[in-house]
């Protein structure tokens, strides 16, 4: 199998401080990787370098062979952060037709009216999100990140604050995603869907990634194994 | 899509946005209108001399209210991480760059429209005559600072002082432009031709060229980290 994501021996400094150290990374095309750790260990740095956000200063990335800034590689991605991205002055059609269209993607029209209707906001897609609610813009992120048809996935916390329909839908999306081949990479906190999702797991320490691998039934079991094995700390509650 | 249309299409999403929040729009025309009132009673406005300092005036205005446009461009895309949702986006960080420029250049051109028509009135300056000679020097200079504005903002947006440090880093690498601006308006208000001051033509082409080019070139750079 092609691999979709390579880190080999990244460090990452905010001045002295080394937010990443020695980090080497690959992710196989097709797989759901989490990235666990606790707040400060290292996921969202990681997840913003491979999204082409910040820079390293020690190592090297690659997404399809490109390095992350690279078109291509761009051309391939999706990815929500902690903000949703989207534009509160804009209505949901001319974000999700706005972004669309950076993308390249064709029949702009007919696809921001798909993925409105399919995140349910058909109804009020002429309305500013500004007059959304939260669950609202949180299902126009998700139509956001998805309307491309991006090949990798890079989403960073994307289970927190959101409501109980939109993270069935943000299931649904990731399940679709990865029937059809997408790589997908997840940072989170909530060890029990991250778990049931991922295919493998990278737990983040420090800035060091203390454990990589398939996640097995065992983490499932019990999802506090990894962090009993494989870190200083106690396991979180 | 090509850096063009890239371009077009961030341009197109900042105007809309400008046109239904009117933020930099309204903060610009009305501060440039009311510093070329309080110019008008300060002065005699209506004395011969005002066609030889007029440019000096009108661009003074300009590239203070330009600031105020220039501010809004970048930080319009802060709340909900837009900007970072953009960098990781398919879309070239030049075109980004450039298309905020466009979406500059078109909110500063009807700001100099709104002071233009203020000047005619107040200043007693018949400068419709010269509206074709005029609106070729504004297009010149307004892409010049536009682009400017484009890339000091990309570049402050992130700083707590970003109000103060835009003016303060983009009047002194204006200073071309607006010389050359202030030479060539004052020749077209007093009806004299443009071909004595190709000079200062050439220094608005190049200028135009050269932070384009920069701006191009150096947008990645700039954008990311």
């Amino acid at each position: 199998m092609t691999q979709a994501i390579e880190l080999t021996e990244v460090w990452k400094f905010y001045g002295d401080y080394a937010a990443l150290r020695d980090c080497t990374l690959a992710i196989q095309e097709g797989s759901c990787c989490a990235l666990l750790g606790r707040n400060g260990a290292g996921k969202t740095t990681l997840l913003r370098i491979l999204a082409g956000l910040t820079y390293f200063q020690r190592g090297a990335v690659s997404l399809f062979g490109e390095k992350p800034r690279a078109d291509n590689a761009r051309r391939q991605l999706g990815f929500l952060g902690h903000g949703i991205g989207v534009y509160e002055d804009l209505s949901a059609r001319e974000n999700l037709h706005f972004f669309a269209s950076i993308a390249g993607s064709s029949n702009l029209r007919s696809l921001t009216d798909t993925w409105l209707e399919r995140v349910g906001l058909a109804r009020v897609a002429t309305m500013p999100v500004r007059q959304f609610s939260r669950g609202m813009r949180q299902r126009l992120a998700l139509a956001r990140t998805f309307i491309h048809s991006p090949r990798i996935l890079l989403l960073d916390e994307p289970f927190t604050s959101l409501d109980d329909r939109a993270i069935a839908m943000l299931s649904e999306l990731l399940s679709e995603a990865r029937q059809r081949g997408a790589t997908i990479v997840l940072s989170t906190h909530q060890l029990r869907e991250a778990l049931a999702i991922a295919s493998h797991v990278a737990l983040v320490e420090n800035g060091r990634l203390r454990y990589t691998g398939e996640r097995t039934q065992e983490m499932l079991d019990d999802p506090a194994l990894l962090y009993r094995l494989h870190t200083e700390l106690s396991p979180p509650q | 899509m090509n850096l063009l249309q890239q371009s077009l299409a961030v341009a197109r999403k900042d105007l809309a946005i400008e046109l239904r929040t009117k933020e930099s729009l309204n903060a610009a025309a009305s501060f440039a209108i009311v510093i070329l009132l309080i110019f008008s009673f300060a002065f005699d406005s209506f004395a011969d001399e005002m066609n030889e300092f007029g440019g000096g005036l009108l661009w003074l205005v300009f590239a203070f209210a330009g600031a105020l446009v220039f501010n809004r461009g970048f930080a319009r895309e802060l709340p909900n991480e837009c900007l970072d949702t953009l960098l990781a986006a398919p879309l070239s960080a030049a075109a980004l760059i450039i298309g905020k420029a466009l979406a500059n250049f078109a909110t500063l051109l009807v700001v100099e429209l709104v002071s233009m028509i203020v000047f005619g009135i107040f200043y007693g300056v018949d400068w419709l005559a010269q509206a074709g000679g005029l609106g070729v020097v504004f297009a010149l200079v307004t892409w010049g600072v536009s682009i400017l504005g484009a890339v000091f903002g990309a570049l402050t947006v992130n700083l707590r002082l970003r109000e103060l440090m835009l003016p303060v880093i983009i009047y002194p690498l204006m200073i071309p432009l607006l010389i050359a601006a202030i030479e060539l308006t004052d020749t077209v208000l007093q009806h004299q031709p443009v071909s004595g001051q190709m000079q200062w033509v050439r220094v608005l082409v190049a200028s135009d060229i050269v932070f384009t080019v920069l701006a191009w070139v150096l947008a990645d750079t700039i954008l990311v980290n």
